[in-house]
């Protein structure tokens, strides 16, 4: 008999039955419609791998902890998920990889808060488990067709704006909070003027007392027409239209259209998926960039043994929607592996990504030509990384300054030259052949020859480094 | 400490220094090398929202020198000195427009 049949046939025998018998099919071969999961497993001690694999696989499908008449009524092998494999982790005593196939008839089409919700629902607080940590999850084609994925990509965003072979720049204004809407738009005028293509909403500025979302998008908004009128350049400002309720959502967004916006902002996670994918289709349909913030993913991705990875909260967001996703620097003050963060990366750009387990992916993901997703790398960056964040992150990327713009001593518009004078100098010599991460400091002081905003930025930064060990490491 | 002068821009490496025509061709060399085609247009106006500048001849979809294209930019800066001229290449494997970057202002 095998493994992968469940005995259902020999009348109902109440009872707390083990997982494996019916979850634990080593022999199955998975099926190019089913979704895979791996999960990092921590059993409590005492219990086998094979029970606790089991008890994941049930738990995130058809399970429930007795046995229940009306399963009878059911058939089971349609519907189980199934751990049909188990590796021990190297140099780990209690850790495993356990890869569980999911039968496509158990979400729902097009639903990412469903495929959420079985995935990572009651499982994760499961007593059999000491930590559980979903690494990466395979979409099948069948899967991913039901889904309408970013409103434009990264191929119809560069047409919309203009923008081709290089990376685009953003600032974060700053300080956060705290500023009214007018002398917050003067600091998006300064930038947009200096030499950046976007600007950016902090993630907590939402529309507090100091500066309501009305004001702030209509002074934005006029900064953004007259630095574009005055540079030729196309501009934009990623108008935060995260609200309390998805009615204030829509009414946000619906205004930013109304005053001529290209783009507004968005946080998934706390907003959550449903409000997100809506917004994404609202996007869609009227032609408005979508950019994506990801506050609260490292409550969720940041322990190596349990929670979820990011390359399964990116491979949602692309599946959800979204123009633009928040990844992480590599070079910055913020956490990142570079050999993970790139893994990830190519699962938001790519159409075709190969399984990869040096840098972290599980499966190998066809997108079946869903759209791309610009990586946006942010966060305690500055001139002096330009060459690295070249190197690294490729024209498909959007490199997301604060400080490091707003910060130059002679202010923000300067600061914007500065940045995008370090961008253009090492795009021409990476583009005539040079090597960026051995020559980048020789073409960054090139350029501070001729550009004295740059020679001013690479003054006051040049001693700022950023060398802390990464928590989640590969 | 300095104010920044208004200045209009052109995208793609217009806040560096107007390129030497051996820069141009070491652009070039590199949409080639990637496999774009280059193509060369030209406008009265640099406005950002006009989509369409009007084409140089066809795009140069045999290009196989940088000589070649180079030829064809020094033949439109010729015939247009009033128009600002852009060269482009086209991703034929991605179906998109990759590259542009303007080489000569009026």
């Amino acid at each position: 008999m095998s493994y992968s049949q469940t005995m259902n046939k020999g009348g109902f025998q109440a009872g707390v039955k083990d997982y494996r018998l019916t979850y634990y099919t080593p022999d199955y071969t998975p099926r190019d419609t089913d979704i895979l999961a791996a999960f990092r497993v921590t059993p409590q001690p005492g219990v086998p791998i094979e029970e606790a694999a089991a008890a994941v696989a049930a738990e995130s499908s058809t399970g429930t902890w007795t046995t229940v008449w009306t399963d009878m009524l059911t058939e089971l092998d349609r519907y189980k998920g199934r751990c049909y494999d188990i590796e021990q982790v190297a140099g780990e005593d209690n850790q495993f990889i356990c890869y569980i196939a999911y039968p496509l008839d158990l979400f729902e089409e097009g639903s990412v808060t469903n495929l959420l919700t079985s995935l990572v629902g009651n499982v994760f607080g499961f007593k059999a488990l000491k930590a559980l940590r979903l690494e990466d999850i395979r979409i099948p084609i069948a899967y991913a067709k039901t889904f309408e994925g970013p409103p434009h990509g990264i191929i119809v965003e560069r047409d919309k704006i203009n923008k081709y072979g290089r990376p685009l720049l953003g600032c974060t204004i700053k300080p956060k909070l705290g500023l009214s809407a007018k002398n917050y738009g003067r600091a998006v005028y300064e930038c947009l003027r200096g030499g950046l293509d976007f600007t950016k909403d902090d993630e907590n500025i939402n529309s507090q007392p100091f500066m309501r979302w009305r004001d702030r998008f209509l002074f934005v908004q006029d900064a953004i027409s007259k630095s574009q009128a005055e540079t030729g350049e196309i501009k934009g400002h990623y108008l935060n239209c995260t609200a309390p309720t998805v009615e204030q959502m829509f009414e946000r967004a619906e205004f930013a259209k109304e005053i001529g916006s290209p783009i507004i902002m968005h946080d998934y996670l706390t907003a959550g998926f449903t409000a997100n994918t809506s917004l994404s289709r609202w996007c869609r349909a009227n032609g408005m960039l979508l950019h994506i913030h990801r506050a609260m993913h490292a409550v969720i991705d940041r322990q190596k043994n349990h929670g979820i990875h990011f390359r399964v909260l990116a491979k949602t967001l692309r599946l959800s929607g979204g123009d633009h996703i928040h990844t992480g620097t590599v070079v910055g003050k913020l956490e990142g592996e570079r050999a993970s963060t790139m893994g990830f990366v190519d699962l938001l750009r790519e159409d075709h990504v190969e399984r990869d387990l040096s840098r972290g992916i599980y499966f190998t993901q066809d997108w079946a030509s869903l759209p791309g997703v610009m990586a946006v790398a942010s966060g305690g960056i500055h001139v002096w990384h330009m060459p690295a964040l070249v190197d690294i992150f490729g024209d498909d990327s959007v490199l997301q300054f604060g400080g490091g713009t707003l910060g130059h001593p002679w202010g923000n518009a300067p600061g914007a030259t500065a940045n995008r004078v370090a961008l253009e100098a090492c795009l021409k010599a990476r583009n005539e052949g040079r090597n960026l991460m051995r020559e980048g400091g020789d073409i960054i002081r090139e350029a501070c020859r001729w550009s004295p905003e740059l020679a001013a930025a690479c003054e006051l930064w040049k001693e700022i480094k950023f060398e802390y060990e990464a928590v989640d490491k590969l | 400490m300095q104010t920044l002068p208004k200045k209009r821009h052109f995208e793609t490496m217009s806040y560096l220094p107007p390129l030497t025509d051996l820069e141009i061709t070491k652009q070039v060399q590199y949409m080639l090398d990637k496999g774009y085609i280059p193509a060369i247009e030209f406008n009265e106006t640099s406005e950002p929202t006009v989509h369409y500048w009007t084409l140089w001849k066809l795009p140069l979809l045999g290009a196989k020198s940088t000589h070649e294209v180079i030829a064809e930019v020094d033949a439109c800066r010729k015939a247009y000195p009033n128009c600002y001229v852009r060269m482009i290449g086209f991703d034929n494997i991605r179906q998109c427009q990759a590259a542009s970057f303007i080489v000569y202002k009026p």
